[in-house]
This record gives structure tokens, sequence and C-alpha cells, in this order.
């Protein structure tokens, strides 16, 4: 029944899943190379801490949340007890529900199975391509499938990298001091630039900067969320602002 | 043992906080004004992140100087992105930026 519909009318090739899965792993391609490096560097430094191979790996795999991975192999080797990094885990990757919450009203629709799937998946990069796409209004259908090409060709390179870095984890000893760091600064500087443009968005970020530097000594990495929402604070505020200049100026004309 | 429930309970809340909304979205519905906040959100989350690290990439000192190379590679990447708009070779460039005063900084030339 399928495949005889499927003959009958042909799908065109911009209305299928795969060019939408595809299009998600094409324009995620740059930020898998700024986070090459992370995921390597994270594998080599885990045997360090005390974290043994299977504990690294399995992070990857099923927490895949990168800031918080590193957080966690800090705090082990500090010597902190497992509740202490799980809570701290939890502040660390609170942002992210910032970002589920602004891809609801698009999610919202999807079967329960898929939303658990992105979710899983809903990296900082994997948000950032996403939400473009998502907020598209001419944007091919699939859209779904396109966070979905997004986000398995980010799991794939992190953990196969954290792989890398395990094996070569005596090879590689000093690459923590090679500057590598510096390609995830550079990927998010990019991110960053089709907000620029917009008057609001260029108070959130300078609100979000300076909050983030003010409170970087706060432990947990609350300063990082504080500094998030006192940026969207300034956005919100800087957009009635303008919305009442704007007014003011239209009734003086 | 303690592997183990490090890992599972990193995993459970990861995927808790990016979940949790998805089955509530039912019974509730975002008003406008929150919707065009939460479009604030990629600007906010990216620059709290990146501040820090070009600024204080020790962690604890702010260093507003040439010589530090993150802040100097971090303006000379901007520049780029927002020359090229292309986000490949910003952040290969980026690097390029950031190794080349790396190294004038370690040779001594300035």
């Amino acid at each position: 029944m399928e495949i005889q519909e499927r003959q009958a009318e042909p799908v065109p090739k911009a209305l299928r899943r795969s060019t939408s899965f595809f299009e998600g792993m094409r324009d995620t391609t740059p930020l898998i190379i700024g986070a090459i490096p992370f995921g390597i560097i994270f594998g080599t430094l885990a045997g360090g801490v005390g974290l043994s191979a299977a504990g690294a790996m399995g992070m990857s795999l099923f927490v895949f949340a990168g800031s918080s991975q590193f957080v966690a192999l800090g705090m082990l080797a500090n010597g902190a007890a497992w509740p202490m990094i799980v809570l701290t885990t939890l502040v660390v990757n609170f942002r992210h529900l910032l970002y589920t919450a602004t891809l609801l009203p698009h999610l919202r629709r999807l079967p329960a199975r898929w939303q658990a799937i992105l979710a899983f998946g809903l990296t900082d990069e994997t948000f950032v391509v996403s939400v473009g796409r998502w907020q598209q209004a001419d944007a091919p259908p699939n859209r779904h499938w396109y966070q979905f090409g997004s986000m398995l060709f980010m799991y794939t390179n992190w953990n196969l990298c954290t792989f890398i870095g395990l094996m070569a984890g005596r090879l590689l000893q000093g690459i923590g001091g090679w500057g590598l760091d510096f390609a995830m600064l550079a990927a998010f500087i990019g991110m960053l630039i089709p907000y620029l443009k917009e008057r609001p968005n260029q108070c959130a970020m300078l609100a979000a900067g300076i909050t983030a530097i003010a409170l970087n000594g706060l432990p947990h990495r609350l300063g990082l969320i504080i500094a998030s929402f006192v940026g969207v604070g300034a956005g919100v505020l800087a957009e009635r602002l303008s919305g009442k200049t704007a007014e003011l100026q239209t009734e003086e004309k | 043992m303690k592997t183990f429930y490090l890992v599972g309970g990193m995993a459970l809340v990861t995927f808790l906080i990016r979940y949790i909304l998805l089955p509530l979205s039912g019974r509730f519905q975002f008003s406008d004004s929150t919707q065009r906040a939460l479009g604030y959100v990629p600007a906010a989350v990216l620059t709290a992140i990146i501040a820090p690290f070009a600024l204080m990439p020790d962690g604890g000192h702010l260093q507003i100087s040439l010589s530090n190379p993150y802040l100097v590679g971090a303006g000379l990447t901007f520049a780029i992105a927002w020359f090229t708009r292309h986000l490949l070779l910003t952040i290969v460039g980026g690097m390029a930026c950031f190794w080349g005063w790396r190294a004038v900084l370690s040779a001594g030339w300035f």
C-alpha cells in the first residue's frame, strides 16, 4: 500500500526526510570541528582524575553534555562525592531548560518518542543550529529530522573523540596546553554573529557578558545561569524601551 | 559502583532538564512576551560562556591585555566572523590567529 503510493507520487527532493537530515548534519559541520578537540581532551584527562575508561565513555554516551562532563572531571580531581557532582551537573546544565522552552512551540506537536530523542541531544551546538531552522517560516518540512541530523552528528563525533582521547591518553599528554580549547571559543563567537544585528540582542549580550564576568567566582558555574537570565531580561527591557521610542516617533509624525 | 551512580545520576538530571517541559507543555501556553523573551536565550547564553573564557582564561582574574592570547584571538575571530559571516572560516581563521599570537608572545617579539 505504502509502496504503491510512493511509486505513484515521488517525493520532491526538498521535502524528503533525508534531505532535512543531511542539511542538519551539513550545518553542524563547522561546530563539529570546534568540538573535536574537546572530546579528545576529555578522554585524555579522564584517566588522570581516576575515572575509569568505562566511566568516561559512559558519560559521553549517556550524559552527552560537554561542559558538565569537564566540571565532573574537575570535581573528581578534588575528591568530590558523586551526589555533589550530580547536583553540580544540574546547575551547569540548567541553561538547557531555556533551550527546551525556546523550542517548545515547535517540539510540542511531535510524538513523545521524537520529543525524548531530541531532548536527549539538545546540546548548545544543536540548539543554536536548529533554532534558526525552526523559526524560519518558509523552511522545508521535517524540521525535526534536521535537528536529528545535527544531534546525531554531534553525538557520534563526541563519542568517537572521547574514545580517541581515551586510547591516545598517554601519547597526547600535555594536550591541555596546546590551546585547543580556543576552538570552542571561536565556534561560539561564530554562532553569535547572526544575533548581533538587533539592538535588544546586543543589550542581552552586553548584560550577559558583564554579569558572567562579575559572577565568575561563584561556585558550580552559577554565574553562567544568572548571567543568562540577566541577559534575557536586558533584551526584553531594550525591546520595551525601543518599542516606546518607536511609538513616540510615530506620534510626533 | 560509585562510577555507576555518578554517570547514571548525571545522565538522569541532564535528560530531565532537557525533557521535562515537553510532557508538561499541553497544560500551559507561553504568552507572546515570554516567547519573545526566549528569543534572547541564544545570544545571552553564548555570551555568558564566551566572556569569561576570553577575559579570564585562568578562571580567576580579568586579563584585559595584549598578552592574553584568548582575548586577542577572540577579538580577531570576531572580526573574521563579522566580515566573512562564514562559520567554518571563522573557526579555522580564529584558531590560526590565536596560535599565531601565542607564537608571537612566546617568541618574545611583543
